[in-house]
Formats: structure tokens, sequence, C-alpha cells
């Protein structure tokens, strides 16, 4: 299966246009965010074209037809990633408003003082802090899975923590800076076996391969839409039933509700029950749209295609003096090369490469500890995705010759 | 290579004349950039009379933010203390000589957030500082 890249390119408006400088845009930032192709961006447009208005309770015809459509995109949401029922994807602002969903509904009502969850060294940030506010107010204990040397994680260790008895484990399924992808069947299967329960940050891993959150078994998996070619502004998290059904309610406003009486109110059932106020509807049927894209185009080739890509970047950036990887070897990794290049600090390295239309992202890329404990303040990043090509790489590598002359 | 790599920049990023560190000193302060991890210390020694006698910076960073901290330091020593606590952006971006976007101005500017935050003694180098 080899994907038709010309053609998925003329599919994306923005990969059209040329930067400041009159060259054209070489886009190799897909982890920061995807780029959207006109099917997602046309089935916005024709939802504000046509069927605006707010959903639920209203009776005319534009609120059937919003609300349908929003309903619908659920069901693909759902599909996408082969939950058994829609009502199990609740949608949020995105991935990290998800994880926080989580912490502040089913951790609150679960986790006390002492109990230990179990994280790991490569979380972003947005899995990181959500339990540091709970450790400070509830004291619960974290603990934290080791990165090795190889940048995977250290599994022993894992299997030691959990004999400690954690309440949760909470993972990326895929570095956003390393790339590694972890094993997540076997981390959730060890989980529970003690009896925790499972959240997977799936931001990265949900875009750019097949997830089927029956077959992990997993109790939570959060991400977003914006990073798998959908609209910003939109994410999911699904859970389980039996545990959604337990968690008391997110925030409070309207939808969320059966009932309110003055000084009281019954909680709505799911996913209602989590989804306070007027949701992001033209987002959602941007999202079902982009869930729908990646399945036309097939979620396995896609894969392929990034892998082929990867690894050829990595074969080419590693032959280039100075510069140093930092993730594991291609085959247990996904579309992202985050390096570093001697004597150059990976904004001057972005800035440089920005001057030939090649946009990587410099910094810490929200994954501070990381950086911290490999050394490094920061690093560049090329990521890739279904629309990149060897040609595009070739363009990243001349650009860090370029930027190496500059600073010889 | 356009304007925002002048010679000067990349020169005083390679070769600064004020890394370092002054022990003893009258004022130290130190705080990250959270954009991009870049950090920056400033000591300096203040003379009885109020002026700066001498000052140096460290830490890590792009060239932009190096090389403003380098030009910056350069540009106060011999300065009274008052002076240095009225500079705004606008110094910097004299002294760099270049135009920059909203990213890199972020860069450009923490050397003497942080210097300010230190001349006043506040705990944490904000924008206000600078504005």
């Amino acid at each position: 299966m080899t994907l038709n890249v010309s053609q998925i390119r003329s599919q994306f408006p923005i990969l059209q246009r040329e930067t400041a400088n009159g060259v054209p845009l070489v886009y190799l930032d897909s982890t920061a965010t995807s780029q959207k192709p006109l099917a997602v961006i046309e089935a916005m447009n024709d939802f504000y074209r046509r069927s605006n208005a707010n959903i639920h309770r209203g009776v005319h015809t534009l609120a059937e037809e919003a609300t349908a459509l929003y309903e619908e995109a659920r069901k693909k949401i759902a599909k996408f990633v082969n939950a058994p029922d829609a009502r199990q994807v609740i949608f949020t602002r995105n991935t990290t408003e998800s994880i926080n969903l989580v912490a502040y509904t089913w951790a609150r009502a679960n986790l006390k003082e002492g109990d230990l969850a179990i994280l790991t060294e490569m979380e972003h940030h947005s899995n990181l802090v959500p339990w540091h506010i709970l450790q400070a107010e509830r004291g619960i204990r974290l603990e934290f899975i080791p990165v090795k040397d190889d940048f995977t994680l250290d599994l022993e260790t894992y299997r030691s923590l959990l004999d400690q008895g954690p309440k949760l484990v909470s993972f990326t399924h895929m570095s956003n800076v390393l790339g590694t992808i972890n094993p997540v069947d076997e981390m959730i299967r060890l989980a529970h076996d003690v009896g925790a329960v499972t959240v997977i940050d799936g931001a990265q891993s949900v875009p750019h391969f097949s997830v089927d959150v029956q077959a992990l078994d997993v109790d939570f998996l959060a991400f977003s839409a914006h990073k798998m070619c959908g609209p910003t502004g939109i994410g999911a998290l699904y859970g389980k039933t039996s545990l959604l059904e337990k968690m008391p309610p997110f925030l409070g406003g309207g939808d969320m509700i059966k009932e309110v009486k003055l000084r009281s109110f019954r909680a709505n059932t799911i996913p209602a029950k989590f989804e306070a106020g007027t949701p992001a509807i033209a987002e959602a049927v941007g999202f079902g749209a982009a869930a729908d894209y990646l399945l036309s185009v097939g979620m396995d080739a896609i894969a392929i295609h990034e892998h082929q890509i990867t690894e050829y970047a990595l074969d080419r950036l590693e032959e280039i003096p100075g510069v140093k990887l930092f993730g594991p070897t291609a085959d247990k990794k996904g579309g992202v090369a985050a390096f570093s290049l001697d004597g150059v600090h990976p904004h001057d390295v972005a800035q440089i490469l920005d001057r030939d239309g090649v946009a990587v992202r410099a910094g810490h890329h929200c994954a501070q500890p990381l950086h911290e404990k490999f050394g490094l303040p920061a690093t560049s990043r090329a990521s890739f995705y279904l629309y990149n090509t060897k040609g595009e790489v070739d363009k990243l590598v001349d650009g860090i010759y370029k930027v190496k002359k500059y600073f010889a | 290579m356009d304007d925002l790599y002048r010679e000067i920049i990349i020169e005083h990023y390679k070769n600064p004349s004020y890394r370092g560190h002054l022990d003893p000193h009258d004022i130290q302060f130190a705080d990250n950039n959270p954009l991009c991890g870049d950090h920056i210390e400033i000591t300096l020694q203040v003379s009885e009379d109020g002026k700066v006698s001498d000052a140096r910076f460290d830490g890590h960073g792009c060239a932009i933010s190096q090389a403003s901290a380098d030009l910056l330091i350069e540009s106060i020593i011999g300065k009274p203390l008052d002076e240095v606590k009225a500079l705004k952006k606008d110094h910097i971006l004299e002294l760099l000589g270049i135009d920059l976007g909203p990213v890199r101005l972020k860069c450009a500017l923490l050397s003497l957030k942080v210097l300010k935050a230190g001349v006043y003694g506040l705990g944490e180098a904000s924008d206000e500082l600078v504005e």
C-alpha cells in the first residue's frame, strides 16, 4: 500500500502556498498541529452556511440538523477508535482538557491521600501538571517510569512500581519529542493485573496509526482533533461506560443536567454529563470529517508512509556532522525527529530553516522534564504526516547544512 | 543571510565579551524564557556613587538572546543604576539594529527583563518591566 502523496497534497490548500520569502512551504511541524484538507474546511464551512443552530432542545429545522450533525460526528469519532458505543466519546477542547477531565472527576472521586499514580518521564506537560495539581490538593503520590538511554521506557522499573499497588497509570502512547511508541498493550495489561485504572494520552498516536480502544482494553483515551487533520478547539475523551457513569460531572451548566432546582441539580447521562454549555459544534463536524478523511486514505497506509519518511529522515540527519538525534531507532518510533546541532541553539536552527520555507519546531516541546533528563534545554523537531515527502526531508537537510555554514 | 543574523549578532554570540559571573557582586538575578528554555543570569557590581562598575551575564540560549545579553552588559557598564532602571525594549532593538517578530522579541528581551528584575529586587522577570 503506497500513498498517492501528490494527490493528497493537492487536497490541502495551505500546502500550495509560499512562505514570506517566496519559497514553497515545507511543513514539518505536524506534531504541533496538522494541516487541514479541503474536506474538513468545507464541512465546517457548510455547517455555518447551511445548518448553524444551537444543538439539543431546539425543535426547528436548523436545530434538528445541527444536533444530528453533532451526534453524527460523535459516531464518526467512536468508529475511528473502535469505541463500542458513541456515548463513550466525550467532546472536550483538546487532549489537555480530556486528561484534566479525568483528573478533576474520576481522580477526585477515587484517589485519596497517599494513593499512587504512575506516570512516565516522557510525558507532555498536559499529562504531568493535572497530576501535580492533584498531588498538591490531595497528597497523592506520583512515581515515574524512567526513560532508558535507548529512549524507551524502563519496564523493569514499571513492574516494580506496580507492586506498590497504584490506583492509576497514565502515560503517552507516543512521545511528542522522542517519537517513542510505547508498548501500551502490555503496559495496560500489567496495570489491570494490579487493579489500576489506565489513561492513555493519544494525542500523537490516534492521528498516525490505528488505535483500537477495545483491543487495548484501555480505560480512558485522550486525543485532539487538530493533530489529525481536524480543527483546533475540539478533542475527545473515550472512557469505559462503567467508569464514566460513576464519575461526577466536570463543569456545571446547561446540557449537563437532567433537572435543575434552585438549590440542586440532577446530572444528565453520559456523554452530556460532561459537556456543559454550548459545545464547539462546527468543530465537531470538522472533527468527524477529519476522521472520515483519514479512514478514506487508510490509517495503515498513513503509518507505512510515515515510517518510510522517518527512516529516510533519520538516515539523512545522522549523516550530518554535529547533528545528534534524540529518540529511538526508526522501528520503535513514529514520525518525529528531534535533534540538536552542535554550537547552534534550536531557535536559530528553526529560524534559518524558515528562510527556506522549512517549518520545524524549536524548544522543549512541552516536555521540559524530559529535556532536563538528557541535559538539553531545547531541541529542534521535524515531524512528518501523510502529506510529507522525501524531497521535503532533503530540503530540511540542505537547510541544516546552511545553518552550519552560517555558524561555522 | 539577512538582517536577523547580522554579523554583529553572530560575533557577540560566538565570542561574547561579558560572559561570566562576578563574585562578589551587589546584584544577582536569573530567570528563564519559558518558551524555549533560554536562561540568563546577570551579576552586577555597583560603585558607591550608584554606577554599574562591572557586570557579567551567563546562561544559554539562541544567538539573539545571548548576543542581546552581551550587548546589553556592554551598554550598562559605567551607567548610573537609575538610568539602567529606565531602560526599555527600544534600547535592545537599537543595540541589535534589527526588527523582530513577537516570538524572537522574547528572546531578545530576556536579558533586559532579568537585569531590571535584579536592579528592582523583584522575584520574577516579567514583560511589564520592558514594555
